[in-house]
């Protein structure tokens, strides 16, 4: 069971890379609504089917692999766009920036002292990967929406972290992240519309009037 | 009845949403104020059941927040009666809605005895705001909360971040608590590694509500763009319930015996903002962010009380106060002259005094009050983390402070001077708008309390502000 959640880990991060590389927007939803499905079966694998890893699953299965994919794959219908434009640093040097942090990762998480039974797991540097990788998206792209799916990403990343300790912690705190992951897209996805209808394009380059 | 702090707003938050008359929805606004006002004010009067143990509870820290909170709150919905009355097209059913639902995140957020609920408290602030800075509908305030909502969600997230490593720190315990009674006990034997780490993420996190730089980057967007009174309670209480959270890391940190640490990460923060607030605040033509960048360096101020500690930690906890009520009269004046001028740029705007006296003279006393001239509370509070400064041997960081103070004197008196004063320009259209008694009356009321501040501190008064400092001392 724990290899298995390993390779899906593994999984996840070179979904990671997949999506810094990419420029198609459908390809980068398909790729998030993946990562999120895949991670909804790490809880059940990791605690062994217990009933609440049961839980903390479907309900990350239902949110992050089926509504949120649907609620962005509308948001592109609408406004008509397929390729994110030129993001602020390129394809190639984010990928190595990403390579960089992943790295940074496992060094770091080599560094924490684990518990007895975490020794072995892939949870803490994965997650410190895609958290970075999803802070990286957030902070090279200029679109609204793939800015929304880095803030995706880079949630997968503390969800995987909530996942080593959802037995020990009480149901709330998860609770409390699915929770804020569907408000944040909610209200992303209200604002997103009103930048479209003010601005006919989702480029946050046009948002720059503020600056000093 | 601590719950009712909670339970109140959010009825009358629902009862605004149901309400089809957008005349009267407004009243409700003082309504719930004062019914807040009324329960914060009976509770520290009567004192509350002690919250050991239990997820919600009241204790020093609680009952300093949550006066400043209805305090401002109070204030601002009476000028809200009088503000949405020029707005009555645009409609307020979400705005009041979202308002009374910001009021109860932020007594949510004050009760709140568990790290899990002051986080989901504090991710509510920033959800029920957001629609707030949005309400002028323009592309600027679009771009302004834009900004806000990602910076908040991603400091935010970074803070549910730091909880779970934390909660990994007390890891071999299962289950582990997030009740802050326990982790105060347990909190000596968690392991250092990860609670630093934790600590780290949470500073960041919560630092970015609270807007230290270099996190600030919103705050000049969100506060220039939104109403006077959305950015009142912005500056004065999400800043001020963002900054409850990091004083109670501040606690866990004290009693895992890391407060070493913990205090030079606040000084370090503090002293960054202040620079950064002194570098914007120089020739900033628009008033409403020059008011942005001095939260930021008061909330640098604060940062630095509570990192030298001592007397300046009680110092701190007197100035998030009278930060919170000065903060209330400048950007509901600078509401007022805005409405006015239909600008707020120092260009565009001379002369205040001549054509909204009332509005203009309250601007100018709230600008003496924030840079800390005396008789206001700010001298006060202000003098007194000095005094622990320079008793605690750090006499280069008191002229570090003394004179980034003296810079942002300067750069604010400058946009603040040609905006009151002056005659308004030729050919410059203005609307029709006069001070009320309630867009008025609201920030003088809060001048005045600023002004009690600075004056008298009833023994009863002066106990709250020591016996939240003793609680952030870990004493």
């Amino acid at each position: 069971m724990e290899n298995f959640a390993n390779i899906l880990l593994l999984l996840v991060i070179l979904l990671n890379f997949f999506i810094l590389g990419s420029a198609r927007l459908g390809a980068c939803i398909r790729s998030v609504a993946l990562q999120g499905a895949m991670l909804s079966l790490v809880p059940v694998l990791l605690h062994h089917g217990s009933p609440h890893s049961l839980i903390l699953g479907g309900a990350a299965l239902l949110l992050k692999g089926f509504f949120m994919p649907w609620l962005l794959f509308r948001a592109i219908r609408q406004v008509q766009i397929r390729r994110e434009i030129e993001p602020m640093i390129g394809y190639v040097p984010t990928l190595l920036l990403g390579t960089l942090a992943t790295a940074g990762a496992f060094i770091f998480s080599d560094q924490l002292p684990l518990i007895e039974a975490h020794k072995g797991s892939l949870a803490i540097p994965c997650g410190l990967a895609t958290l970075a990788a999803g802070f990286l998206m957030l902070i090279t792209r200029r679109k609204a929406l793939t800015q929304a799916l880095g803030y995706l990403i880079f949630e997968n990343g503390i969800y995987i972290f909530g996942v080593l300790l959802s037995e020990a912690l009480p149901l709330m705190v998860e609770a409390g992240v699915l929770l804020d992951l569907l408000a944040a897209i909610f209200v992303i996805g209200i604002v997103m519309n009103q930048i479209n209808r003010e601005f006919a394009s989702l480029n946050v380059q046009n948002l720059s009037s503020l600056r000093e | 009845m601590q719950y009712l702090l909670v339970i109140v707003p959010i009825l009358g938050g629902l009862i605004a949403l149901a309400l089809p008359s957008d005349r009267f929805r407004p009243w409700l606004l003082p309504l719930c104020g004062f019914i807040h006002l009324t329960l914060v004010l009976t509770i520290l009067i009567q004192g509350a059941p002690d919250p050991g143990g239990h997820w919600l509870g009241i204790d020093a820290l609680s009952r300093l927040l949550l006066l400043l909170i209805s305090l401002l709150f109070v204030s601002c919905a009476v000028y809200g009666v009088g503000y949405l009355r020029f707005r009555l097209a645009w409609g307020n059913r979400v705005f009041v809605t979202c308002l009374l639902f910001f009021l109860a995140a932020m007594s949510l957020a004050a009760l709140a005895r568990h790290l899990g609920i002051l986080w989901v408290a504090v991710e509510a602030t920033t959800l029920a705001s957001a629609p707030l800075i949005y309400y002028n509908r323009n592309r600027l305030s679009i771009e302004a909360t834009w900004k806000y909502l990602l910076l908040c969600s991603v400091g935010i997230a970074l803070a549910m971040l730091g909880i779970l490593f934390v909660a990994y720190a007390a890891m071999p315990s299962d289950p582990i608590s997030l009740q802050f009674d326990d982790m105060l006990r347990e909190a000596a034997g968690y392991s250092r590694t990860w609670l630093r780490a934790g600590f780290v993420f949470l500073l960041i996190g919560f630092g970015t509500k609270v807007g230290f730089a270099p996190l600030h980057t919103w705050k000049p967007d969100a506060y220039g763009e939104a109403p006077g009174m959305v950015g009142a309670l912005l500056a004065g209480g999400l800043t001020s319930v963002a900054f409850l959270a990091l004083l109670r890391t501040m606690q866990i940190m004290i009693a895992a015996h890391e407060g070493v640490v913990a205090h030079q990460a606040f000084l370090i923060m503090g002293f960054v903002s202040l620079f950064f607030a002194a570098v914007f605040v120089i020739r900033q033509p628009d008033f409403k962010r020059l008011l942005a960048y001095s939260s930021v360096e008061h909330m640098g101020i604060l940062a630095i009380g509570v990192g030298i500690g001592g007397i300046a930690t009680f110092g701190a906890m007197l100035h998030m106060m009278n930060n919170a009520l000065t903060k209330g009269v400048l950007f509901l004046s600078a509401g007022n002259i805005h409405r006015r001028f239909n600008s707020k740029v120092a260009s565009e705007v001379r002369g205040a005094v001549s054509v909204v006296p009332l509005s203009a003279c309250l601007f100018l006393a709230g600008f003496l009050a924030i840079t800390g001239s005396p008789p206001f509370g700010l001298f006060i509070s202000e003098f007194t983390i000095l005094q622990g400064i320079f008793a605690t041997g750090h006499y280069a960081a008191g002229a570090y402070f003394l004179t980034m103070l003296a810079v942002i004197f300067i750069g604010m008196a400058t946009t603040i001077l040609t905006v009151v004063f002056g005659t308004p320009l030729e050919g410059r259209k203005q609307t029709e708008y006069r001070d009320s008694w309630l867009t008025g009356g609201a920030p003088l009321f809060l001048l005045g309390l600023v002004l009690l501040m600075g004056i008298v501190l009833p023994e009863p008064v002066r106990r709250i502000f020591i016996d939240a400092a003793a609680l952030v001392e870990g004493l």
